[in-house]
């Protein structure tokens, strides 16, 4: 500093010796490579059993899964003694069982988003926005239950497919509501207002601006709910019960679904089944990323033009 | 077919805060009226409040009368949807549909208006673009994204959409603040060639913009920070720039702002 207060007081040089080496410098290159090192390795911990399950289900599953009656056949007839038969009835029962649930739980979700965005104002926004908070955390065996009480102990149905969908509904809801609340934000308020300065109502801006505006967004957080609710197994345990045969109709019978035939299969402990849990898994798996991948596709597609 | 605007007494209010005080103003039609002052002393409020824009905030209202022509915006009767087909607006940032082409965008006020005469929206699309001298640049890729334009085009863009609604009255509220001065250039031009048809209020923080382009200016100016912005003085714009009468308009236009 002595040499500096010789005369130059001026800033950038003072600036620039606080640029030249010190002792501090070793270590903070220490700290630094320390960090890397932790930041490093807990991404390798996070990835490991990640890519262990895909490995392990792919290795086990993918034996069956080549073979065309895998896709095409049920388990009629099958016991788990003999191998054979597919898993069309598991597949078609999980995709008809998340298309009810998709069906009803897709415009209350994007209307309840709505509501909390563009109407955000009042007392009903907040209770919405409450009961979603509380819902996002619901068990999904409690969702269950409360079907099982409401549905088929008070209004007196009984089990189904449909009874399934409606407790997959209650998990599925905040889930599209949270993502379409995000999305919505994300559109720019001067949007709403080029359109409003048009003399455009505002339920129209919505419906012909906002919502197309936030369409990508609002699809892949559709589609990521569904890919949660499809692994969902709690809700089929308590109110469907398996079926080995094909069954279509979501409100009457046993109806089987990817969870519940990798439960059901699981319980026997002969080589057969247990080929057949693991081909599951992996269909279950596979039918998960196909809407992952088709939500990025679509995303791709229809996002705003650039 | 443009209108006259005519204020009284009015007061605008975002809740409790009182954001703008005590304004009266006659806007000539086929005019181009400048709004002048520093930030936060209202001049932006009380624009929107000549298309009844600042009811999208919540709190928003107004104590006062707007007449247009011989129709009060704010009598219980009134739509303010309509009102803002009939008193159009430009904004700060330059905002076309992102999901939009170009010719979309345009015909968004007609189509989103149930107009579905699609020689009408086309006449309208091209009318629009050649009245915000956008046509010769953009007439090769109307299919094109709106979003793709450069700033002084997609403001220009804007204008199109806005006048291809016909309204009576624009306001423009900075349209050239984001914009390059050639950008800025062309829209000044453009301001200039609107006004045959349309009232025009231009807010702006450019004095050499007001000067060149208004026929009219008025100085707003607030006490202190959290008081209501007022109207110091409005006039025609040689007055104010020369000889104006008020000293704090003076200060103001001459830099020496305190």
């Amino acid at each position: 500093m002595s040499a500096l207060d010789t005369g130059h007081q001026t800033g950038p040089l003072q600036r620039a010796s606080s640029l030249a080496p010190s002792q501090g410098l070793a270590g903070r290159a220490a700290r630094n490579t320390v960090a890397t090192v932790v930041v490093v390795l807990a991404f390798v911990i996070a990835v490991i059993p990640l890519v262990w399950i895909i490995l392990t289900v792919l290795q086990k599953g993918a034996a069956l899964l080549p073979d065309a009656s895998w896709w095409l056949n049920s388990q009629r007839g099958i016991t788990p003694r003999i191998a054979g038969g597919g898993a069309y009835h598991a597949i078609i029962g999980t995709i008809l069982q998340a298309l009810a649930t998709a069906v009803i739980a897709v415009p209350i979700g994007i209307f309840a988003a709505i509501l909390l965005v563009e109407y955000s104002a009042g007392r009903l926004a907040r209770v919405v926005s409450f009961t979603v908070d509380i819902l996002s955390g619901l068990p999904s065996i409690v969702a269950a239950l409360f079907i099982y009480a409401f549905w088929i102990t008070t209004l007196g149905f009984s089990r189904s497919g449909f009874a399934v969908s409606l407790a997959l509904v209650l998990l599925m809801i905040p889930v599209v509501v949270r993502s379409t609340e995000e999305m919505l934000k994300l559109v720019p308020n001067e949007l709403r207002e080029a359109s409003f300065a048009l003399g455009v109502p505002k339920w129209k801006t919505i419906v012909r601006i906002v919502l197309p505006t936030a369409f990508s967004g609002i699809v892949t957080g559709v589609l990521l709910g569904l890919a949660r609710i499809m692994g969902e197994t709690a809700p089929l345990l308590i109110l469907v019960g398996y079926s080995q045969s094909i069954n279509t109709n979501l409100f009457s019978g046993n109806m089987a679904a990817l969870p519940l035939m990798i439960n059901n299969d699981r319980q026997q402990a002969l080589e057969p089944a247990v080929e057949r849990v693991w081909a599951a898994a992996l269909t279950l798996v596979l039918l998960v990323l196909v809407l992952n991948i088709a939500g990025r596709l679509i995303a791709r597609f229809s996002s705003v033009k650039k | 077919m443009a209108k006259r605007i005519d204020v009284k007494d009015l007061n605008v209010y975002y809740g409790n805060f009182k954001a703008v005080e005590d304004v009266s103003m006659t806007v000539e039609p086929r005019s181009v009226t400048a709004f002048i002052g520093p930030s936060g002393c209202g001049k932006s409020t009380f624009l929107r409040t000549l298309n009844r824009m600042h009811e999208v905030i919540p709190g928003g209202r107004v104590e006062g009368s707007v007449m247009l022509d011989e129709e009060d915006l704010y009598s219980a009767k009134v739509d303010p949807v309509s009102v803002r087909r009939t008193v159009g607006m430009v904004f700060q940032r330059p905002n076309p549909f992102p999901t939009m082409s170009i010719f979309d965008n345009v015909a968004a006020g007609l189509r989103l208006n149930g107009v579905k005469n699609r020689k009408v929206v086309t006449e309208t699309v091209e009318k629009s673009l050649r009245g915000a001298n956008l046509w010769n640049e953009v007439k090769d890729r109307l299919d094109k994204p709106g979003a793709g334009l450069s700033g002084g085009q997609q403001q220009r863009l804007c204008i199109a959409r806005a006048i291809a609604v016909q309204p009576e009255v624009m306001l423009m509220d900075e349209p050239c603040s984001a914009l390059d001065p050639i950008s800025t250039l062309a829209i000044e031009d453009l301001i200039v060639s609107l006004k045959d048809e349309f009232t025009i209020v231009i807010v702006t923080h450019n004095m050499q913009q007001a000067a060149r382009v208004s026929d009219r200016t008025a100085f707003f100016n607030l006490a202190a920070t959290g008081k209501p912005g007022r109207l110091i003085e409005i006039d025609d714009t040689a007055t104010i720039f020369s000889n104006p009468v008020q000293k704090a308009t003076e200060d103001y236009i001459s830099g020496r702002f305190g």
